[in-house]
């Protein structure tokens, strides 16, 4: 087994406010990222996926505070805890878009407007690289050749608005890799494309993961795009990560009642007649500063019973490499109300 | 089962530019489209972006006007009524038969209008009731959706994503509609919240006897909601098949371009696919001649970048598709081979108690 790339421990995140009272955003934490891999971080809206990415690059906002925890990074200057430096620092700097770079989901509100796709590539590449402008135009134009934009040379001096969405979403791509980054988070990067296009980008994305060697963190909310490219999975719900393991023993069999509630929730490609009718999870996502003290999911789990609410389950080691937090696992529901 | 709306070699050529910057261009976004849709059935409209089906769905209540071609609704009592050829003030009755649920609960409600009164529109609008009756239709109808009566004094905004497509839901079925045209009404929301919106337009529609045109982009819910599918490719209608046929055996490249692009919730079902798929969506400014998806199409041949193929009957079933070779191609499709399916995850009763805590 390779070592990891990237260690996430007991990472709590905190947003503060002045007039209302603290959120935490994302409870204790734990992910590991292993070059040549990629983690699918799963989870409805308001989940804290994205924070969880953001955090991993500081990119949070002012008020949001990592409270405790690590970020422990394989860096080439050899091992920093990234939750330990300043977002604005210089170690930050030379991590941040060099060794880990993201892509993100709506490609035209990421990428600058008024400056073609290839200046802001060369910028990236001068900044870390110190190449001058021509070494870096012509890696640039090599970039976009094989993440796949036909005409690179040309097309390296569009604007973003002159390239359909798969191709500003290529551009984008090939922005994130100019560096030869060791991490690639990519935040829903195929949620606002065509599923032909999807299609396309997932291969896109495969098949540079193993020219490169990767890691990736992929960031969805869609079970399909999980099942089609992750490796392992982490589910999460209201800020903690509910379960997580391999993908094919998660898929095969979720352990976690939101797990199993949310894999129920997505109709399957069925014939009329072994359809069955959607068992969707009752009730809504509570607020986050209505989550219980206990396990997160308790107001809107089947199975919930008296220690839900109060105590939180803790992390459960189950068969094979698959772990999930959830009261059931440890004890049966007899055990439990006596 | 009787016909509720005939479609009729419809057409709508956009204008583009013809002012100070060069010779106005035409842009066509629907051509030549027809079909029929019968009483109580669910027809799904799909294809990627700009292939002209939210058009289509705005033409057919002529939110847009038409260029060619005819729309022919048929009302329960009366000879069918050519809509394409009322003014203004002439559709107005019918638009309480047929009604639109739109994509963004966002931005599709005002945001200044309490919930209250944003349903009870419709009723004021065309007239049908007022006072003590209106408040009732109003109440009885958010309760039909799951909205509680202590909550119409809100506004949009104190509601999550899925409570205000209920609402937008509310606003479509407050006149009794018969036919509900949904233009991508589950896209925007969360996997858990899109199946009760999809559980919640299933039961409506047994309940009030309703007729959908669904609008979709994805075939997933399209299979499970949908009795009969229409493809659209570049403002053509390339297949229009019953669901389960079509998703067994496509007939056009296109739909089998779809159906293998679509990602599947099981990691054991993963593929390499990127031979199979190639290109994007051309330009509609610049369509190609032909059949227009021949750029795009692995079994192209000469007569494909020449002649367009019409939609016709494949074998003379009810499967339609419009492809030089649609009798002969062997296509792929989305089931599983073997009938049966897989297994859904066990109970978590019977496990119970096997973890180690950490």
């Amino acid at each position: 087994m390779t070592a990891p790339l990237l260690t996430i421990n007991d990472m709590s995140i905190i947003f503060t406010s002045p007039d209302e009272p603290d959120i935490e955003a994302v409870r204790q934490v734990d992910l590991t990222l292993t070059p040549g891999k990629t983690l699918a971080l799963v989870g409805e809206s308001g989940c804290g996926k994205s924070v969880t990415a953001r955090a991993v690059l500081r990119l949070l906002d002012r008020n949001a505070d990592i409270r405790t925890g690590e970020i422990l990074f394989e860096g080439e200057g050899g091992k920093v805890d990234i939750a330990r430096l300043k977002p604005d620092s210089d170690a930050m700097r030379a991590i941040r878009g060099a060794q880990v770079s993201m892509i993100f989901q709506e490609p035209m509100s990421s990428l600058s407007p008024v400056h073609t796709i290839g200046d802001q590539i060369d910028e990236i590449i001068i900044l870390h690289e110190r190449l001058t402008p021509r070494q870096a135009r012509e890696r640039t134009i090599a970039l976009l050749d094989q993440v796949g934009v036909p005409g690179a040379r040309e097309r390296a001096n569009a604007y973003p608005f002159e390239l359909s969405g798969g191709l500003r979403q290529r551009a984008m791509i090939a922005m994130a890799l100019a560096c030869t980054p060791k991490l690639l988070i990519a935040d829903e990067p195929t949620t606002a494309l065509d599923v032909t296009t999807q299609a396309q980008i997932l291969d896109l994305l495969r098949q540079l993961q193993d020219d490169y060697g990767m890691a990736m963190l992929f960031i969805t909310h869609d079970l399909g795009v999980v099942a089609e490219i992750a490796d392992e999975i982490a589910v999460m719900y209201l800020g903690d990560v509910v379960e997580q393991g391999d993908v094919f023993d998660v898929f095969r069999a979720p352990r976690h009642p939101y797990t199993q509630a949310l894999m129920n929730s997505v109709p399957r490609l069925q014939r009329k007649a072994e359809r069955e009718r959607l068992s969707p999870i009752k009730g809504n996502v509570p607020s986050p500063k209505d989550r219980p003290q206990g396990c997160a999911f308790t107001s809107r789990c089947p199975f919930a019973f008296e220690p839900c609410a109060d105590t939180r389950p803790a992390r459960t080691s189950l068969p094979g490499d698959h772990v999930a937090r959830c009261h059931l696992l440890t004890r049966t529901r007899a055990e439990a109300m006596a | 089962m009787s016909t509720l709306l005939t479609v009729e070699n419809l057409s709508k050529v956009y204008t583009l530019g013809g002012g100070l910057f060069g010779p106005a261009r035409e842009l066509v976004a629907l051509n030549d489209v027809g079909f029929t849709l019968e009483a109580g059935e669910t027809l799904a409209i799909v294809g990627e972006s700009g292939c002209g089906k939210t058009t289509l769905g705005r033409c057919i209540i002529k939110a847009q006007p038409v260029t060619h071609g005819h729309v022919y609704y048929h009302p329960k009592d009366q000879a069918k009524v050519e809509l394409t050829a009322l003014g203004k003030r002439d559709i107005k009755p019918w638009r309480r038969d047929i009604r639109m649920i739109f994509q963004d609960p966002m931005s599709s409600l005002n945001p200044n209008m309490r919930v209250f009164d944003i349903v009870a529109e419709p009723l004021r609008i065309h007239r049908v009731a007022r006072g003590k009756e209106l408040e009732e239709r109003v109440l009885d109808t958010l309760a039909k959706v799951g909205i509680a009566p202590d909550a119409v004094g809100r506004y949009p905004h104190a509601f999550s994503g899925g409570q205000r497509q209920r609402i937008g839901i509310a606003r479509a079925l407050v006149l009794d509609p018969r036919l509900v045209i949904a233009d991508e009404a589950v896209s925007a929301l969360d996997v858990s919240i899109q199946a009760q919106v999809l559980n919640l337009l299933d039961d409506l529609k047994s309940e009030f006897g309703l007729t959908y045109i669904f609008i979709s982009h994805d075939l997933g819910v399209v299979n499970y909601i949908a009795d009969r599918v229409l493809v659209m490719y570049l403002g053509h209608v390339v297949e229009n098949a019953p669901t389960e046929m079509l998703f067994e055996r496509p007939r056009h490249p296109y739909t089998e371009m779809l159906l293998e692009a679509l990602p599947i919730a099981d990691p054991t079902r993963r593929k390499g696919r990127s031979k199979e798929l190639k290109g994007e969506i051309p330009y509609l400014g610049n369509r190609p001649r032909g059949c227009p998806f021949h750029t795009r199409c692995k079994y192209a041949q000469d007569i494909c970048r020449s002649e367009k193929p019409a939609l016709r009957s494949i074998n003379g079933s009810a499967q339609m598709a419009a492809c030089h070779f649609a009798e002969t191609l062997d296509l792929k499709g989305a089931y599983e081979s073997s009938i049966g399916g897989g297994d859904r995850p066990l109970p978590l009763e019977g496990r119970a108690g096997e973890g180690v805590v950490l």
